[in-house]
């Protein structure tokens, strides 16, 4: 279960909205027009369980989404989820794993202090003894002309 | 029966004689017969490992993949404290200070190491640089990459770190980093074939107390590693996994 987000933890002037969740679940999340750049170099790394639920991230992950590693481990991984994600991007991404495949897209994270950034998002199903245990997400620095046609498209899928 | 052991082609030519030590050494403490075979390419050393003439590999982690999931090779340990990363470079005189200023048609020049180029391409990504839109030259050395942007024949270079650091004070002076990898995950591996897989727990136990006696801290010393540490299967298959994410 994921907390509503808490204004004091906010940096800057922010908007709210609430957002409806997978398993019925509501989120009021608040967030600001401020982006951190992707650090360049690095990989942000994550996996969770078959639900979605986080059970590792890499430094770089903990770093971007402005979380302690305790408020990220065992949170569901939506708790990144960006107001300004369509809903579509997501289930393709559930039901490209669920295939066994390789899902690539580029994503809006929402940070705890409101804030966003871009990432370029590979998802893979992890695969031991033939059987999918997890999910692993690698994401890179995301060139600024897809992040602009992304921005573009976005909000005509919802 | 006499085993091969063969090391990833992108050693440092600093180390060869090192690889030999370390056979050696390994011999007498296994009480096996092994030939070290060092090919002078990824290609020949791939073929071997399709024809099965491969136990054991110091591997590049490009094909750990392969020799995981296709040959059946066990992971045994890794150098201590040291990850594979790479480092996009360009002459100090160009005008260029981040890789969102290169431009399409650019020369690019690499070595054959594949899981490095593999790491260079993605730092190019930002820029909406790939495969299709750069030309690529590709040089037997990363010294040679250095002289490429040097003579102005390339203008970006794709390093190892390690190499690029080792490189003269006078040639660094002369080259600008746009971006360095810090990935620290993806790192080469000694991994052993089905046949000798049986001596896959002695060769670990070997490896890790090898700092602790005189003689194999001298041949630490000649691989210029620190001591070895025990890579388990769970952490190969997390390294195969990243390795995937990042070839699509
Ligand atoms: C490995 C993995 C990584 C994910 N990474 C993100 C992410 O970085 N940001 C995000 O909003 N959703 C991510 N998701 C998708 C979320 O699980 C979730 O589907 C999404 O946030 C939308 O929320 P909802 O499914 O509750 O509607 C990831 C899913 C998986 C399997």
């Amino acid at each position: 279960m994921l907390h509503d987000m808490r204004p004091e933890d906010i940096v800057g002037e922010f908007r709210e909205k609430t957002l409806d969740l997978y398993g019925g679940y509501r989120r009021a999340v608040l967030y600001t027009e401020i982006e951190t750049p992707y650090p360049d170099g690095k990989l942000i790394v994550s996996t969770t369980n078959k639900d979605g639920i986080i059970t590792h991230a890499n430094k770089s992950f903990v770093e971007m989404s402005g979380y302690t590693e305790d408020e990220i481990l065992y949170a569901p991984h939506s708790i990144l989820r960006h107001p300004d994600m369509p809903p579509a991007a997501f289930k393709d991404l559930w039901d490209t794993v669920n295939r066994g495949e390789h899902w690539q897209g580029y994503v809006k994270n929402l940070r705890k202090d409101g804030g966003y950034y871009w990432v370029k998002a590979t998802v893979i199903p992890n695969i031991r003894q033939a059987k999918v245990v997890s999910y692993t997400s690698v994401r890179r620095k995301p060139s600024r002309t897809k992040v602009e046609e992304c921005t573009q498209l976005y909000p005509t899928l919802f | 029966m006499t085993y091969q052991f063969t090391v990833s082609p992108d050693f440092s030519p600093d180390h060869i004689s090192g690889w030999y030590i370390f056979n050696t050494w390994l011999q007498k403490q296994t009480g096996e017969a092994i030939h070290l075979e060092m090919y002078d390419s990824f290609q020949h050393q791939r073929e071997a490992i399709q024809q099965e003439k491969v136990d054991l590999i110091y591997a590049n982690p490009y094909d750990a993949a392969m020799l995981v999931r296709k040959k059946g090779f066990l992971p045994v340990a890794k150098a201590c404290g040291v990850s594979d990363e790479a480092v996009v470079a360009v002459s100090a005189e160009n005008s260029v200070d981040h890789v969102e200023q290169l431009q399409p048609g650019i020369k690019v020049a690499v070595t054959e190491d594949p899981d490095i180029r593999l790491m260079g391409m993605i730092m190019l990504e930002p820029a909406d640089l790939n495969a299709s839109n750069i030309e690529v030259i590709v040089n037997g050395t990363y010294v040679l990459v250095a002289k490429q942007l040097l003579q102005g024949n390339a203008d970006v270079g794709i390093f190892f770190a390690e190499a690029f650091d080792d490189l003269s004070d006078f040639i660094k002076s002369k080259l600008k980093i746009l971006v360095r990898s810090q990935i620290s995950v993806i790192h080469h591996s000694l991994m052993i074939g089905p046949k000798f897989a049986y001596k896959r727990n002695e060769i670990v136990g070997l490896l890790e107390k090898m700092g602790e006696d005189e003689k194999g801290g001298g041949v630490l010393k000649s691989l210029g590693f620190k001591g070895w540490e025990k890579v388990d299967d769970e952490e190969m298959e997390f390294m195969i996994d990243l390795m995937d994410t990042l070839a699509v």
